[in-house]
């Protein structure tokens, strides 16, 4: 047993966490930073951090995760940042040259107080900053929030450093994918050029975490939103955050700022989150669906039907982001599975935990936020044995020790590849999630099954 | 070789590479940069020159670097699996740290404590910032012993704790009054302490040496007992190097700290001889063990079969008993037929192949050895985190400058044990040991090991080694996972010396058969041709079949 120390009652806990469902909000801020073209995103704050998080994004994505640091010291920790940070831009735009640089604060630069805007201003003053090029910020302090709300941040730092409404308005809509996979970008966007609307995806990591091989190494690879596009959100027609944690406060912002009227929308995982964000977007930009999008939508309520019985009343635990354990709780509720354990660490409160009741039953034993951790996750699961677990790389050592089957989804996936380059979003993306939930099931049951009752076919 | 040592022809010059690098910094930054990267010079006497090191690393630079919290309860301390570990702070600095640096440990059955897989943290608020955070503290830890009753908890201090004034000394106190049968002890290991996760390294020994060493006058049996200090069981590293303790007919007490327990550190004071595998991450531990209780140290090197067989030669000489010299030698000899039938014929393969290594504080010099056994020439080579000791030899120490990062790391002032204090070898014994050759306390460095105008590059950054691979097209460059894909993107094999890419061991008689292996197969790979597709290889048109008429 990897897991020997955990037992099944649950023992009073308000100070200890244990094997925490979530990480800190920097790495998400510099995820999102990352799907800013030619963008390099800094760390504020001690250099680990930023080992850290490179070496989190890199083991998920199995790319380069560029990223800077103001390498502090005890000297810059007692008499703050300025002078690193000050410094550091000087090197990154002389040395490596990109077009914008997008800081993040880490807990040691918000302990310590540094002003970020003033900063950069005195970076702008001293003319450490080259002539159209940009330094943006977002506060990403470790003891708020999580990886999600930090790439939140980050992704409204880009509307309010960005978003320009210029008075006219542009025939596009903006869309704000989440923490989500560059494979579950690119499919937002094939979505909705299938549409025929034109979209500016913000932030986009596609062809940035998923950069192709071609001999050379690029610092800024082809992927991520142009800064003139960013800009342009301001100019759009509509909004659609998809996913209220990772997405909502950015298109907040673009409307408070710009005009920009939003739908903030659940993460389009299963068909009828995808039906629900397709029909948003049609009826704003005044579409038909195409035929294209009706053969994929068919497909994926075909193999729905035709595998029912063997997702009919099993039992799933989850753990992961709020955004992803909403929209899979409501796919996994309509394959008629029953979801008995959804876990996240990320606060967000009673209404998201009403919410997964509403689609789960009041049975489901829903925790988030402070406490909400995979130790937690793993009493209930000793409690309330399931058929499936469905979690990040961490979950692994709780399947293995209870011998439940697991499919990996969610953040960090250090153990397997393909989530950088298949996306689970859109109705291809339910279809990958139905294939990879019957394999788990299917190969346990082969493995179990008595010689008599070992099956051909499905 | 070629002659006079100096690298082969038709390589890129040193010189003008180092300039090239230079050329792109800032002034003040080449300045500093320019004190790091180093043409290698080897004197007769074996002096080299000499390497800015330990240094801050530069603000904006893609640095390879970590953090002290990295290094203490990542490095040092993560290994060992029945010391429960406590992080007090934000939840980013304990999830980063949980299982990911791959140290195997082997409980001793099903019942036996095993904490590794858990990762435990005070998961630190905003009002634990403005309010202070030992009253959490203090009741994690008491959480914490209700569910896992442990026999010790280490608190590992981050980066907020320093800074909002939280005593974890003072709690590790308190709560060792209240709870007794617990040893708890705190790390002030905060990341923005020292340049790297060196200070780490060093604060992380200093509690080991007076909180746990010592604590049990328990020794073990046997009669060749002994500690290895800086090895970390990555990928089951410690394993192979028991395997051939236990042929060896050695006996080991303790291993600082792969596949380790509290009682064996505890009482690792009671072992005849402390044996070095990491100098940069554990050489204090052995100094001060030397000075409280009188045992020896030595350095040894158990990456490479030739090094492993010398070094366990070293270890069987120091204890002098001549049948353990001679099961020694028979362990050598009964290894080194499978290791050479493998080596000659991965050789053939590798054989004048060009290697660059830029990773931790010992590694970088190690793992040399590996390769120069299959034929392979390091080229260039630096640490990320190492002092000037590791690259220069310890007989540089007296004139490293302490600067003000390195001030701030406690140093602590150890005498001898008042009853434990036990020199296992008299004066005239080390004498006359030394006066054959034998050295204690030593490690020469890595550029003396290194040919002449080879590139010695401390704290390497990203900038430079584009460089590195641009102009001398390496055929395996190793590092860590940051720059991992970076230099597999350019087309070149890449190894990570960290975390050796989820397979391993490398350590050892075994561990040197699996690296040679897993070479062979990273520098002769046929995928790299696949690289290319065939129409950039050659995009001219030439009309088949007319398409567009």
């Amino acid at each position: 047993m990897l897991l020997r120390h955990t037992p099944a009652e649950q023992v009073e806990r308000e100070a200890l966490t244990i094997n925490s469902a979530k990480t800190c909000q920097p790495v998400g801020a510099m995820y999102a930073a990352l799907g800013i073209h030619k963008c390099m995103p800094h760390s504020h704050g001690s250099q680990g951090c930023c080992s850290y998080h490179r070496s989190a994004l890199t083991r998920h994505f199995k790319d380069p995760a560029m990223a800077t640091t103001s390498s502090f010291t005890e000297g810059s920790s007692v008499f703050g940042g300025q002078a690193n940070l000050i410094e550091g831009i000087n090197n990154i735009f002389t040395i490596y040259d990109p077009e914008i640089v997008a800081v993040h604060t880490t807990c040691l630069s918000e302990v310590i107080g540094d002003d970020l805007v003033q900063i950069i201003k005195k970076a702008s003053d001293d003319g450490k900053i080259p002539k159209g090029k940009r330094v943006i910020h977002t506060n990403t302090p470790s003891f708020k929030g999580s990886h999600v709300t930090g790439f939140s941040n980050m992704t409204a730092s880009m509307v309010s450093y960005f978003s320009h409404n210029s008075g006219s308005k542009l025939k596009q809509v903006n869309i704000i994918p989440g923490f989500v996979e560059p494979s579950d970008m690119s499919e937002i966007k094939r979505i909705t050029g299938e549409l025929g609307i034109k979209s500016i995806l913000f932030p986009d990591t596609s062809e940035v975490l998923n950069a192709p091989m071609d001999g050379k190494f690029h610092m800024y690879p082809k992927g991520g939103t142009k800064s003139e596009d960013l800009i342009k959100t301001g100019d759009s027609y509509y909004t659609f955050a998809l996913g209220n944690t990772a997405s909502g406060a950015a298109a907040k912002l673009l409307d408070t700022k710009c005009k920009v009227p939003y739908d903030i929308l659940n993460l389009p995982i299963g068909v009828a989150a995808t039906d629900a964000w397709i029909d948003a977007m049609r009826r704003a930009a005044g579409v038909t669906v195409p035929e294209s999008l009706q053969v994929e939508r068919g497909q994926a309520v075909d193999v729905m039907t035709d595998m029912h019985q063997y997702f009919y009343g099993r039992k799933v635990a989850i753990a992961g982001d709020p955004d992803h354990l909403l929209s899979l709780t409501q796919f996994l509720t309509d394959l008629d599975m029953k979801v008995t354990i959804v876990v996240t660490g990320t606060p967000v409160g009673p209404k998201w935990e009403k919410e997964i009741k509403a689609l789960a039953g009041d049975d489901v034993k829903v925790k988030s936020g402070l406490g909400s951790d995979l130790f937690y996750f793993h009493q209930m699961i000793k409690q309330d044995k399931p058929d499936l677990i469905i979690g990040n790389t961490y979950t692994k050592y709780i399947a293995r020790d209870e011998g439940v089957p697991l499919i990996r989804i969610g953040f960090p996936i250090y153990d397997r590849v393909g989530h950088q380059y298949f996306p689970i979003v859109g109705y291809k993306g339910a279809l990958r999630v139905m294939e990879k939930i019957l394999t788990a099931l299917m190969d346990k049951q082969d493995e179990t099954a008595a010689e008599e009752s070992f099956e051909l076919v499905m | 070789m070629y002659e006079d040592g100096l690298m082969r022809p038709g390589l890129p010059d040193a010189a003008s590479v180092k300039e090239e690098m230079l050329k792109k910094y800032p002034p003040k930054v080449a300045r500093k940069r320019s004190k790091q990267i180093i043409l290698n010079k080897v004197q007769e006497n074996q002096d080299v020159p000499e390497v800015l090191a330990n240094s801050r690393t530069i603000p904006g630079i893609l640095t390879m670097r970590g953090c002290a919290y990295a290094g203490c309860k990542g490095v040092v301390l993560g290994p060992t699996r029945d010391i429960l570990q406590i992080v007090h702070g934000p939840i980013g600095c304990s999830f980063y740290a949980w299982l990911t640096r791959r140290n195997q440990t082997r409980p001793k059955d099903l019942e036996s404590v095993n904490y590794m897989p858990y990762a435990l943290s005070t998961d630190m608020q905003e009002d634990e910032i403005i309010f202070g955070g030992e009253k959490k503290l203090k009741k994690a830890i008491e959480e914490a012993i209700k569910i896992f009753n442990p026999k010790a908890i280490g608190i590992f201090s981050t980066c907020p704790v320093g800074l909002i004034g939280d005593d974890v000394h003072a709690v590790a106190r308190e709560m060792e009054e209240k709870f007794p049968g617990v040893n708890i002890f705190g790390f002030s290991c905060e990341g923005y302490k020292g340049v790297s996760q060196s200070a780490g390294h060093h604060i992380a020994n200093n509690k080991v040496f007076t909180d746990v060493v010592g604590q049990l006058d328990k020794p073990k049996d046997g009669n060749f007992r002994l500690n290895i200090l800086g090895e970390y069981n990555i990928g089951g590293d410690a394993f192979e190097i028991e395997r051939i303790v236990e042929l060896c007919g050695l006996d080991l007490h303790s291993t600082f700290s792969g596949n380790s327990e509290y009682d064996e550190f505890a009482s690792a004071h009671t072992a005849d001889l402390n044996v070095v595998m990491c100098h940069r991450s554990i050489n204090y531990l052995a100094e001060m063990m030397e000075q409280k209780y009188g045992i020896p140290w030595f350095k040894v090197n158990f990456v490479g079969a030739e090094a492993t067989a010398k070094s366990f030669r070293k270890i069987a000489q120091y204890f002098g008993d001549a049948k353990l010299i001679e099961r020694t030698e028979k362990t050598i000899a009964l290894e080194m037929e499978e290791v050479a039938k493998v080596r000659d014929d991965v050789r053939k393969r590798c054989q004048g192949k060009l290697a660059m290594l830029f990773v931790g504080g010992s590694r970088a010099h190690h793992y040399q050895e590996l390769f120069r056994e299959i034929g392979m020439e390091t080229l260039s080579a630096g640490y990320e985190f190492a002092h000037r000791d590791d690259y220069e030899g310890r007989k540089v120490l007296p004139s490293i400058v302490i600067d003000a990062d390195t001030r701030n790391i406690e140093e602590l002032t150890v005498t001898p044990d008042e009853t434990r204090y036990n020199p296992r070898k008299s004066e005239a014994e080390l004498q006359a040991m030394k006066n054959d050759g034998f050295e204690f306390a030593d490690y020469e460095g890595m550029m003396p090991d290194m040919l002449n105008k080879s590139l010695i590059i401390d704290d390497l950054n990203h900038h430079e080694a584009e460089i590195l691979i641009e102009k001398y097209k390496p055929d395996i460059f190793c590092a860590g996972i940051k720059e991992k894909y970076v230099v597999q993107k350019s087309g070149i094999p890449m190894k990570q010396l960290h975390s050796y890419d989820y397979s391993g061991p490398y350590a050892g008689f075994k561990g040197a058969i699996n690296f040679y292996k897993e070479i062979d197969r990273l520098v002769n790979s046929r995928m790299f041709k696949l690289v290319k597709a065939p129409w950039n290889e050659s995009p001219e048109l030439a009309a088949t079949y007319n398409w567009k008429s």
